[in-house]
């Protein structure tokens, strides 16, 4: 039988986290792009796109993120999308994390006083004049820490990815696992590099918070 | 060739899918209720006076909220069985449930005590109450009133994220799910069923813990 030193099962565990770090980026950067129109929709004058958005961000954070897996990677062949276990969870966490920064951003643009969308209704700018100009850089600065806390959120959202087969840093524990019959110690490691990731994220999202009300 | 939608094979599994909406139920109210006695000492502790306490459960706290739930599911289940701990999956299941749900009650239930104005602290500890009354009687409920929103949404998060307990084969309703598609190979059909059945599981959740608040908190600070 072959024997794995302590380096094969670390070694394998952080290329495997490569691909934990680059799907939490897409994740992030797509799902951010995705969630500015949502919370564009979410706030806007138009009663039909405002309750779509409403819907849209009611039904991701209502349902578990496994499902969302589920069904991208059933439903998109059945539009005639060839799907991988990449393109899928891509396309889950995108949706999923575009439904919760929408709502995260809703709150900080909610906290941008009334007096501001009337001053600025009053100087005769548009809508997406007002967004562009008045509201989002105001609601922008308080939208930072929460912002980032939630990154943690999607770093670990990536791990129910490794359910329907795409290989990150759980899935291959998994695999490490079933060959080396050390579950105690792989999943322990896997756990710690999650740890790694994410603790500094929080740390910087709390050390940012602080930073914001000191500064009001 | 379009896809014909057949939500009709699905009744035939009605059973299956009852059981594992009961199971996820069932699990969600156990864990919802050690979670948050768990919390609520995880609270007392990291806002008490004894400095090893509180960095101890601040510790718990950091190391849950930085790991994924599934990573601590299969910890669990597949790691401590070499302590010689073996649970069953929904002892498994539960017990990590609860540890995650306690590590983030913690945290909210600690909020809620830090915004406690000092003045009644002083004026329960002058009428004679001891730490621990003044922590039952005078900070807690209304800390909990203050903090019911946030601890009914973190309920709903953990009661989603039961759904990967699947993997280590508790029977609750992604397991349900798996099982039925294995079987009638419709797997877009019932995981959309399965979906909205969480989704209403959410709404449900969440509906009761707005009147449990409100039957609870309604009469503020006079209760107890």
């Amino acid at each position: 039988m072959l024997n794995f030193t302590l380096w094969d099962i670390l070694s394998n565990l952080l290329l495997a986290a490569r691909w934990t770090v680059l799907l939490s980026l897409i994740a992030f950067v797509s799902g951010g792009v995705a969630g500015l129109l949502l919370l564009v929709a979410r706030v806007s004058p138009v009663p039909p796109l405002r309750i779509a958005a409403k819907l849209f961000i009611e039904v991701f954070q209502g349902t578990p993120l496994l499902m969302q897996l589920f069904i991208v990677f059933f439903a998109l062949p059945l539009i005639g999308i060839e799907t991988s276990a990449w393109t899928s969870a891509a396309v889950a966490l995108t949706l999923f994390t575009a439904a919760y920064l929408a709502e995260i951003w809703r709150g900080c643009v909610e906290a941008v006083p009334k007096g501001q969308w009337e001053a600025s209704a009053s100087l005769a700018m548009t809508f997406p004049e007002q967004m562009r100009h008045v509201i989002l850089p105001q609601a922008l600065r308080i939208a930072v820490p929460p912002t980032v806390g939630f990154s943690v959120q999607v770093v670990k959202g990536t791990a129910v990815t490794s359910i329907i087969g795409f290989v990150e840093v759980t899935k291959a524990g998994t695999m490490i696992t079933n060959a080396t019959f050390q579950p105690f110690l792989v999943y322990g490691l896997v756990g710690l590099i999650y740890f790694a990731l994410c603790y500094p994220l929080s740390l910087s999202a709390k050390a940012l918070e602080r930073k914001l009300n000191v500064a009001r | 060739m379009a896809y014909s939608f057949d939500f009709s094979s699905l009744l035939d599994y009605t059973p299956v899918l009852v059981d594992g909406v009961a199971t996820t139920v069932a699990l969600t109210a156990v864990s919802t209720v050690l979670g948050v006695a768990l919390g609520i000492g995880g609270a007392a502790a990291r806002t008490s006076s004894v400095k090893p306490l509180a960095v101890v459960v601040g510790a718990y706290v950091e190391l849950i909220r930085n790991t994924p739930f599934l990573v601590q599911l299969f910890f669990i289940f597949f790691g401590l069985p070499s302590l010689g701990i073996r649970l069953a999956e929904w002892q498994a299941a539960v017990l990590a449930m609860v540890i995650n749900l306690g590590a983030y009650s913690t945290e909210i239930i600690r909020a809620g005590i830090e915004a406690t104005p000092k003045g009644q602290i002083e004026a329960g500890a002058s009428l004679g109450m001891t730490g621990p009354q003044i922590f039952r009687y005078v900070v807690l409920g209304p800390a909990m009133a203050k903090i019911w929103p946030a601890l009914t949404s973190q309920i709903v998060i953990v009661m989603l994220g039961s759904s990967v307990c699947s993997q280590i084969a508790a029977e609750e309703l992604s397991f349900a799910a798996n099982f039925i598609q294995s079987r009638n190979f419709r797997p877009f059909e019932v995981y959309f069923l399965a979906t909205a059945l969480y989704l209403a599981l959410a709404v449900g959740l969440r509906w009761i813990f707005s009147l449990m608040g409100q039957r609870m908190f309604a009469k503020g600070v006079s209760r107890a």
